[in-house]
């Protein structure tokens, strides 16, 4: 008899009012100890994770947890303690430690001078049954295996056959001395499939991600033979494909996951976490030119069910769309409230973390490149010799602000037309001078979805643009 | 005056017989008769500044466990959480119970045969834990003494020393018990060095110990600083093939990268360069032997047993080039007819990893050029074109095709011509590991302890070089 796995109820929800006094009390004690501003991120989860190998599902990992982190600034300092202890003791050790870090000490004097939270913001009001309404674990794995079967019908000399899906569900409420009471429920699927490939020496190994926030319905509506088709094809593409020729060349990125080379070359930059540490080139850049006239980039939580989407941040801040570069011109920063108070730049509803576990930091959300006028093929037509980034891997961004990421899917460009196949390009560069080399954007923007790893953890993000060409850039090759 | 409420403990202790008897009863409740759990718990503090001032002082205290079930029909199912209470426990119980429905059939694991065998002895002193105040000296102090180490170094944007009190527990319903206490410190610092007119440099080093007080702080700020001013003379390298030297830690971050060629799991799943038939059968030039170490006295933080509660072990992986054993759990070990090396973690599926490298010469057998200096760039094979030095390689996580055995990565390092080194502006490297151990020139000079392993300098020949020239 397959069973359902327990899931937390509504009832056991952090919007529960029994966690007010609580609170109220670790803030006032916060306060009166001498502490600016304290605050408190409650949260729980419930993850799932189920793999299909071939035609077996070989993993299913349940995992639910619970915590809190407390901060405590004092002036441009904060000290951060995290916990899984969530009574009233543990709570209470926690801020202890928080507040010693800064040299405050808990008293005994009065905490009339704080006033209590004001009435809940409740952003999770309508998304409690989110995770009953997720598919059980018998929908899921009948799913992943209906994915590699495609993978089998479809593809030739695969190796390996994957499919993944995950499902984070996270019960956030944040509290703070300056009024901040704010309660959220996300719910984050996201979907992968993966091949490998292989005929004699040949190997090409391959995948596709998908994400979602907020959609609980998100599994049962993949499109898992689509999906599984556009692997395929790619994998028999790339399955014989050559290395890619080492040098310097014009590249089209396309669409969708291409949006990773503002993400690294630029978008990290643009958190004031990096101002703090001094490690952007574009401190003092707020109104000047960085980019090619052609380039307006975006970063915002807003749009509809997107991986980066949230309805507050995880200071409990609601979301904006924050422009960040407008036809070349430097405009905003993303900021959480440690950055505003050590840079000066105002919150955007950017302070984000992976848990409880981590201090929020200005993190991006939707990150992506806005449509431009010309068509795809207009971008490829302009290049004589060059290549064609179909699809990428993951990339990174130093303290030097040189970035790299991997190509996954390459096309040689020749006169103006794609032509043959090429593999193992790592493309490389610097913020400051890859920006403005990005010359032409087309007009069929769309996001993907991703994770990005940094000073708060992994968190859920969105990356995205349109085809863009980049006038020269260093490919890495053989 | 600042208080010393930070000062932290060992964290509460792991008491496995009051886990064991309250998973006995979980399990009659849930009909489960087999089960395994592996716990953690730990207690964290560190610090990061920033020019002289606090940046950020972090406390943590964590706990953790993964509950691992057999139901009736002898398929297995897992749960993780954080909650420790009877009523995390028990929904752990459910949790696990439930998801063992969805078991895999075809691979099931079992209880290591060597989760009551003896335990290898380690030297593990567990030091005192010092005050988060006392850390923020310390780390400030660095930083301050990396900045007066050169002009053109302007600040240390990537800091922090840190300090862990842990507990391990595995238990097993057959009466394994294992147990381990460990406390470990960490120091790193990565300067960014900038010129007038010229474009930021920057490089680091770290330190591991057993406690904050162990920490070689002099030798980190030392390295870190030689390091990074290496770079500030840069200038960008032409296209091409070079040999290559990789240092001791960029070598092992390869090895490690591609360690699915060693990893029977990735075996059995097909996505390892490596088949079974791959024991017995030359991977490498004859002169390099690699095993995997996990005792080692320079792997600070070890852990005497895995996941499944077998004994660490040191495992030969390629003696004199040729592949002699696999990274084992209980269930590839059983697949290959073989003892469980002590290489597992803990799930449904379980996975396989290694635990420290010892890369170098095969005792006894010739083989690899002599005389090599990569300072002046000596060496077979060293033409015109000159030599490269990497350094430190980025982005393995996306420049790695381990299925595919190549790699095409980002690096720093320095080009040595002429006699004379010059830091490499921006540069890739890229090729396919098979052939990388089948081109080794040698080894130079004795094998440095890392964090990560022990490996000597490890010449190359041949490897694609992508600059900006």
């Amino acid at each position: 008899m397959v069973q359902s796995l327990p899931v937390l109820r509504p009832n056991d929800s952090l919007a529960n009012p029994d966690w007010r006094p609580r609170l109220e009390l670790l803030l006032a004690q916060g306060v009166a100890a001498g502490a600016d501003l304290v605050e408190v991120f409650l949260e729980r989860t419930d993850a799932l994770g189920v793999l299909a190998e071939q035609d077996t599902i070989t993993s299913v990992s349940p995992s639910f947890g619970m915590g809190a982190g407390l901060r405590v600034f004092r002036g441009r300092y904060d000290g951060f303690v995290s916990t899984n202890d969530l009574s009233e003791s543990g709570l209470l050790t926690a801020l202890d430690q928080a507040l010693g870090m800064l040299g405050l000490l808990r008293s005994s004097q009065s905490l009339s001078a704080y006033e209590g939270l004001p009435p809940l913001v409740d952003h999770g009001i309508a998304k409690g049954e989110w995770l009953a309404q997720c598919p059980n674990l018998q929908e899921a794995t009948t799913r992943l295996l209906e994915g590699t079967d495609h993978l089998s019908r479809l593809g030739q000399h695969l190796q390996v056959r994957r499919g993944s899906y995950a499902r984070n569900w996270q019960d956030v409420l944040v509290v703070a001395s300056d009024g901040t009471h704010a309660h959220d429920i996300r719910l984050h699927q996201s979907l992968g499939l993966n091949v490998l490939a292989a005929d004699g020496d040949h190997r090409a190994s391959l995948g596709r991600r998908y994400g979602s926030h907020g959609r609980p319905d998100e599994l049962r509506q993949w499109q898992a033979e689509e999906a599984a088709r556009d692997l395929c094809d790619s994998a028999a593409t790339m399955l014989r494909a050559d290395y890619v020729e080492a040098g310097q060349f014009p590249v089209v990125l396309a669409n969708r996951f291409g949006g990773v080379i503002f993400h690294e070359a630029c978008g990290h930059l643009l958190e004031t976490t990096q101002i703090e540490r001094g490690t952007t080139p574009f401190a003092d850049e707020l109104g000047q030119e960085i980019a090619h006239p052609a380039v307006t980039a975006i970063d915002e939580g807003l749009t509809d069910g997107a991986f980066g989407s949230l309805a507050m941040d995880d200071e409990g801040m609601a979301p904006q769309r924050t422009v960040l570069i407008e036809n070349g011109i430097l405009r905003r920063f993303l900021s959480d409230r440690a950055g505003e108070i050590r840079t000066g730049h105002g919150r955007t509803g950017s302070g984000r973390r992976q848990s409880h576990a981590f201090a929020a930091a200005s993190r991006m959300r939707n990150t992506y490149i806005a449509a431009g006028p010309h068509t795809p093929d207009a971008l490829i037509a302009s290049i004589d010799k060059g290549l064609y980034c179909k699809s990428m891997g993951g990339g990174s961004v130093g303290p030097t602000g040189q970035f790299n990421f991997a190509v996954e899917e390459g096309f040689l460009i020749e006169n103006g037309q794609l032509t043959k196949p090429v593999k193992g390009a790592t493309l490389i560069g610097e913020a400051k001078e890859v920006m403005p080399r990005i010359s032409m954007c087309a007009n069929d923007l769309e996001l993907a979805a991703g994770f990005c790893g940094s000073v708060s953890g992994s968190i859920f993000v969105t990356v995205g643009q349109p085809h863009i060409k980049v006038d020269t850039i260093t490919v890495g090759g053989r | 005056m600042a208080s010393d409420t930070t000062r932290t403990d060992f964290p509460a202790s792991l008491d496995g017989a009051s886990l064991r008897q309250r998973l006995e009863s979980l399990a009659r409740d849930e009909g489960v008769g087999r089960w395994d759990l592996g716990a953690g718990c730990s207690t964290d503090t560190s610090v990061q500044v920033d020019r002289g001032e606090a940046k950020q002082m972090k406390g943590a205290q964590r706990s953790a466990i993964t509950l691992r079930v057999w139901n009736g029909a002898g398929l297995v199912g897992i749960t993780s959480t954080s909650d420790l209470s009877d009523s995390g426990l028990a929904r752990a119980m459910a949790g696990a119970r439930a998801a063992s429905d969805f078991g895999n059939p075809d691979d099931v694991p079992a209880f290591s045969p060597l989760a009551t065998a003896p335990l290898p002895p380690l030297d593990q002193p567990l030091q005192e834990t010092v005050s988060i105040l006392a850390l923020l000296d310390t780390l400030k102090g660095a930083e301050a003494d990396l900045l007066q180490r050169h002009p053109a170094i302007a600040t240390v944007p990537y800091n922090g020393l840190s300090q862990r009190s842990s507990e391990r527990l595995y238990l097993n319903s057959d009466g394994a018990c294992r147990h381990q206490e460990l406390t470990t410190a960490s120091l790193y610092l990565y300067a960014r060095a900038e010129e007038a007119g010229r474009k930021p440099r920057s490089s680091g080093a770290m330190r591991v110990a057993y406690g904050a007080q162990d920490l070689d702080v002099e030798g980190c700020v030392a390295e870190a600083a030689e390091r990074t001013i290496s770079h500030l003379n840069y200038a960008p390298i032409d296209t091409g093939r070079y040999t290559c030297v990789f240092s001791p830690e960029a070598f092992l971050d390869l090895i490690g990268a591609f360690s699915s060629l060693f990893n029977a799991r990735a075996v059995l799943d097909g996505v390892s360069l490596s088949k079974r038939e791959s024991l017995g059968q030359p991977l490498a030039v004859p002169f390099l032997s690699i095993r995997d170490n996990g005792l080692h006295l320079g792997n600070v933080g070890a852990s005497r047993f895995d996941g499944e509660g077998t004994p660490t072990q040191c495992l030969p992986l390629v003696s004199e080039g040729v592949l002699v054993n696999f990274l084992h759990s209980e269930a590839t070990a059983r697949s290959f007819g073989v003892a469980p090396t002590g290489h597992a973690g803990l799930g449904a599926k379980v996975s396989v990893g290694p635990d420290w490298f010892e890369i170098g010469p095969s005792a006894g057998i010739p083989g690899g050029a002599e005389g090599l200096d990569h300072l002046t760039g000596t060496g077979p094979g060293v033409g015109h074109e000159g030599l490269v030095v990497i350094d430190s390689l980025s982005a393995l996580h996306a420049g790695v095709k381990a299925s595919q055995g190549s790699f095409s990565l980002p690096f720093d390092g320095w080009w040595i011509h002429g006699g004379e080194s010059r830091s490499i502006e921006a540069a890739t490297v890229a090729g396919d590991i098979r052939t990388v151990l089948n081109s080794l020139v040698g080894f130079e000079g004795l094998a440095k302890l890392t964090p990560g392993g022990l490996c000597p300098w490890v010449w190359v020949d041949g490897l694609s070089v992508t600059g900006e020239a």
